[in-house]
C-alpha cells in the first residue's frame, strides 16, 4: 500500500491511541502536548515514508517515534525533568527500552481510563462528546464542528474551555473505584449513545462521516465490553441496540444520499450479521434483571429488525414504549408511542393520546397527526402536514412532508 | 405545575376466581396504557407502587387491627404521583384510570411540598 492511502488508516486507528497513552503518562495538565506530540509524529512519517518509503512496521514505527519524541521533550524541559525524572530514574529507562508503554493492553487500559475522564460528569454532555471526538476518536476539529453543525471556532473554544475544566477539577486519568463505577459509566454510557445518535439522527448532509461517527461509537462500546470491571449488562445492551440500528445503514439511504424511511426500505439490505449480534448481546444483557433504558430501547430496536406488520409486534413495541417513558421522557419517545399505539389499537385511539401531547412547535408532532388523519379527516391532515412543512428544519425534510401533501391533495 | 397524588381503591375481591393469565396480561397491558399515556406528555412523576392486600392498622392505646381498612371497605391498591396544571386536570386524566372499569375509585389530592 502506498504511504498516502496508509497514513490516514493509521491516522485513525494509531493517532487516538498514542493520544491516550501519552495522555494518560502527562495527566490533563499537559494534554494538549500529548495531542502535540502525536501530531509531529504523522508529520514526521509523512515526510521520511515520502522520502524513504514505507518502514516494515509503519505501526511500531510511529509508536517509537512517539515514544522517543516524548523522551526527548521530557529530557529537555526541565520543568518536566523535575516531575517526572524521579519515574524515570526508579523505572530503570535506558536507551534500548522504549520510554512510553505502547503494548495493547497498555494501549487498551490508557483509552478506558481516558474514556472515563473524558466523560467525567463536571463536562456538560456536549463538551463530553467533542473531547471524546478529538481525543478519543481522533476526529479534526474540521469533522467536529461538521458533526455538530457548528464552526471551528465555537468548537475550539469548547473543547479548551473542557480541558480546562477537567484541569481546574484536577480529574485523573484512572478508573474510577469499584463502587463508582457503575454510577460513572452512566455518564460514559450517555455520551456514547449521543455520539451514535448524533451520526444516526443528525441533518449533516455528510453520510460517510454520519457513519463514522456510529461506528466509533460502537467501537468506544466495545471497550466497555472488553474489560470485566466495565462489562455491565447496560453495556451490553447498548451496544446491541447499535447492532440493531446499524444493521440498517445499507437500507436507510438512496443513491443521492437522502434518507429513506423505514417502512418503504429494501429489508433484503438489512445486515443480516449485525442483527444476530444485537440479538447476542441484548441476550447476555439480560443475565440480570436490572432493566435499563438501553435495554427498552435495544428491545425496541429489536422488533424493528422484523419487517413483517404484525399485531404481536405493535403491542411489544407500545408496551415497551410505555416503559420506557416511565424510565425517561422525550418527545421523541412520547411520539413514536403513540405510532405505536395507532399500529396497535388504530388511529382513532391514537389520535385522541396525541392531541394530548401539545408538542406544537415539534414538526414531527404535526408529521403524526397528519398521517394519523390521513384516511379520516383529510382536511385535519393537510392542515397538520402544512404546519409540519412551517416547522421543518431542513430541505430533505421539507421534500418529504410535500411528498405526502401531493399524496393527499390528489 | 403542581404535583398530584392519585389514590387507587378497590373493594377487596372475596371469593372471585383470580383472573386468567390472559385477562391478566390485558388488564396490565391497560395499565401500561394509561400511565405510558400520562408519561408521553410528560407528566409522571412517581409511578408509585402497588399495595399488597394484606397490612395492619395501629390505634391509639396500643390497639393493632388486621386489615388495611380504617372506616372504609375499600383498601387502598397503590398509588402514582402525576404533574398537573390544576386539580381539575389531574382529576380529568384520572378519568381514563382503569381501575374504574372494575368498580374501583381514584382520589385525586395535591400534594404539599415540605420546606
Amino acid at each position: 500500500m502506498e504511504t498516502n492511502e496508509l497514513l490516514p488508516q493509521l491516522f485513525r486507528s494509531e493517532y487516538r491511541k498514542i493520544v491516550a497513552v501519552l495522555g494518560k503518562h502527562f495527566g490533563f495538565d499537559q494534554l494538549e502536548i500529548a495531542e502535540d506530540i502525536a501530531s509531529d509524529t504523522f508529520l514526521v512519517a509523512a515526510e521520511t515514508w515520502g522520502i524513504k518509503g514505507l518502514p516494515e512496521n509503519p505501526v511500531a514505527w510511529l509508536y517509537k517515534v512517539a515514544s522517543n519524541k516524548a523522551l526527548d521533550l521530557v529530557r529537555r524541559d526541565t520543568v518536566f525533568a523535575n516531575k517526572i525524572a524521579p519515574s524515570i530514574r526508579s523505572g530503570g529507562i535506558t536507551s534500548e527500552q522504549p520510554f512510553i508503554d505502547l503494548s495493547d493492553q497498555h494501549i487498551k487500559d490508557s483509552q478506558l481510563q481516558m474514556m472515563f475522564a473524558v466523560c467525567h460528569p463536571t463536562l456538560a454532555p456536549e463538551a463530553q462528546i467533542g473531547l471524546a471526538l478529538r481525543i478519543l476518536c481522533g476526529f479534526g476539529i474540521d469533522e467536529i464542528a461538521d458533526a455538530f453543525l457548528s464552526n471551528r471556532e465555537t468548537i475550539n473554544k469548547r473543547l479548551f474551555r473542557a480541558r480546562e475544566k477537567l484541569r481546574e477539577e484536577n480529574i485523573s486519568i484512572e478508573l474510577p473505584p469499584s463502587a463508582e463505577i457503575g454510577l460513572r459509566l452512566r455518564s460514559v454510557l450517555t455520551t456514547i449513545y449521543l455520539l451514535f445518535n448524533e451520526g444516526y439522527y443528525s441533518s449533516s448532509q455528510d453520510m460517510l462521516l454520519r457513519r463514522d461517527l456510529c461506528l466509533e461509537a460502537m467501537r468506544l462500546n466495545l471497550i466497555l465490553i472488553d474489560n470485566e470491571n466495565t462489562d455491565l449488562p447496560e453495556v451490553d445492551a447498548l451496544f446491541a441496540l447499535m447492532c440493531f440500528h446499524s444493521s440498517r445503514f445499507d437500507a436507510r439511504t438512496d443513491e443521492k444520499g437522502e434518507l429513506i424511511r423505514y417502512d418503504e426500505q429494501d429489508s433484503s439490505l438489512w445486515n443480516a450479521e449485525l442483527i444476530l449480534r444485537g440479538q447476542y448481546y441484548l441476550n447476555r444483557a439480560s443475565r440480570e434483571r436490572e432493566l435499563s433504558q438501553y435495554h427498552i430501547e435495544a428491545a425496541i430496536a429489536y422488533w424493528h429488525t422484523i419487517k413483517s406488520d404484525t399485531p404481536e409486534k405493535w403491542q411489544n413495541i407500545l408496551q415497551l414504549y410505555n416503559r420506557l417513558l416511565q424510565i425517561v421522557y422525550s418527545p421523541v419517545a412520547a411520539l413514536n408511542r403513540t405510532f405505536a399505539l395507532a399500529k396497535a389499537n388504530g388511529k382513532q385511539e391514537a389520535i385522541k393520546e396525541a392531541e394530548k401531547l401539545q408538542l406544537t412547535d415539534n414538526h414531527f408532532y404535526h408529521c403524526l397527526l397528519g398521517y394519523l388523519y390521513t384516511g379520516l379527516d383529510t382536511a385535519k391532515a393537510i392542515n397538520h402536514l402544512q404546519q409540519a412543512l412551517a416547522l421543518a428544519k431542513t430541505d430533505t425534510e421539507r421534500g418529504r412532508i410535500r411528498k405526502d401533501l401531493d399524496n393527499l391533495v390528489i | 405545575m403542581n404535583e398530584f397524588l392519585l389514590i387507587f381503591r378497590r373493594e377487596t375481591p372475596a371469593g372471585q376466581p383470580p383472573p386468567s393469565p390472559a385477562q391478566s396480561q390485558e388488564m396490565m397491558n391497560q395499565w401500561q396504557n394509561w400511565i405510558g399515556g400520562i408519561a408521553a406528555q410528560d407528566k409522571l412523576v412517581n409511578r408509585g407502587n402497588r399495595l399488597d392486600a394484606s397490612g395492619k392498622t395501629v390505634k391509639p392505646g396500643n390497639i393493632v387491627t388486621n386489615g388495611p381498612y380504617v372506616d372504609i371497605k375499600e383498601s387502598i391498591g397503590g398509588y402514582t404521583i402525576i404533574r398537573a396544571a390544576s386539580l381539575e386536570e389531574a382529576t380529568e386524566i384520572s378519568k381514563n384510570c382503569p381501575i374504574l372499569a372494575v368498580g374501583g375509585s381514584v382520589e385525586v389530592r395535591a400534594i404539599i411540598p415540605m420546606d
